[in-house]
């Protein structure tokens, strides 16, 4: 699905696209391809999903969002696809995950993020998905962050040789 | 810490959480649309992340469409560990993520990977380097709607 230019790309760019006016140009200049082949292979990976988006990953607590809760939710598993559907489409809900229990200690199968301007603002929203979950949900639980330790995203090994 | 940012700061935020255009100047239409340079627009990308109010300006490539897998994974680490622990998740470059909470699991991190078969082998590292437990939280399902912050 991938060829060696298209590893090389993805090692040229995952930290970041040169901040220049035309960074395709000079990116295909550092490998050795042309601006037009360095464009179309960018295009054919994010048809083909490897590539999500280009753009900006904002800094939430410096804009202020600086409460981010992880509410975790113990739902019914007959209910829970149906119910996530609901949580995830919450305008409030950054992400939302079903995910394996990891019984006894963690009951929880339903993960969803809420950030806010305050830890306050995020209970209220976590009681919104308290009411939606209803007797589905038999107990949750909610994981401020205290501190972003990394936040680098992916980072392909290099491949010796 | 508060920022002051510019109307112009705070519009390109917005904007560059969009999809940038695949072309040769992929800044230009949101030049005209700010009535600045190219040059201006990058000049001030750079100006924010170098400040940190972006974290990273680039590609967002998917590790599970190039036949790899995400982890979230979490450790209960005791806090005189803490920083000691800390040193030698982060040294993984399987490691995207990472978040202290405020729980007992107080160590909540994101591994990314070429394979499905290299988080296990890197789950079985950390816990040897440790000496602690690493659950592991793959997703099951993803219900996901796009989010974006307003600045």
């Amino acid at each position: 699905m991938t060829d060696p230019t298209d590893r090389a790309i993805i090692e040229a760019t995952q930290a970041g696209l040169p901040l220049v006016p035309a960074p395709f140009a000079v990116l295909a200049e550092t490998l050795g391809i042309s601006e037009q082949e360095m464009i179309e292979r960018l295009k054919r990976m994010k048809a083909q999903g490897i590539i999500r988006r280009i753009g900006a990953a904002p800094n939430h607590y410096r804009l202020g969002l600086t409460a981010n809760g992880m509410t975790v939710w113990d739902v019914d598993d007959a209910a829970v696809d149906t119910l996530g559907e609901m949580v995830g489409a919450l305008p409030f809900v950054t992400h939302c995950y079903r995910r394996p229990r990891a019984l006894p200690d963690w009951p929880y199968n339903l993960f969803a993020m809420v950030h806010g301007a305050s830890r306050e603002e995020v209970q209220a929203k976590r009681q919104e998905i308290a009411a939606l979950l209803g007797s589905a949900c038999r107990s949750g639980d909610i994981l401020f962050s205290t501190r972003i330790l990394k936040k680098t995203g992916m980072r392909l090994r290099r491949k010796a040789g | 810490m508060t920022y002051d940012l510019s109307e112009l700061d705070r519009t390109l935020i917005n904007s560059l959480q969009d999809d940038l255009p695949l072309t040769s100047h992929p800044f230009a239409v949101l030049a005209d649309e700010l009535k600045v340079s190219e040059q201006e627009v990058v000049d001030r990308i750079r100006r924010l992340r170098d400040d940190g109010i972006l974290t990273r300006f680039g590609p967002f490539f998917d590790v599970e469409a190039l036949g790899g897998a995400f982890c979230l994974c979490a450790m209960a680490v005791p806090n005189e560990r803490f920083e000691e622990v800390l040193t030698k998740v982060n040294a993984y470059p399987e490691v995207a993520h990472n978040y202290e909470r405020d729980h007992r699991l107080n160590m909540w991190f994101v591994l990314a990977t070429e394979s499905q078969d290299a988080i296990a082998g890197t789950v079985e590292a950390i816990e040897r380097e440790t000496g602690l437990d690493v659950l592991q939280f793959p997703k099951e399902r993803e219900f996901f709607i796009g989010f974006r912050v307003d600045a």
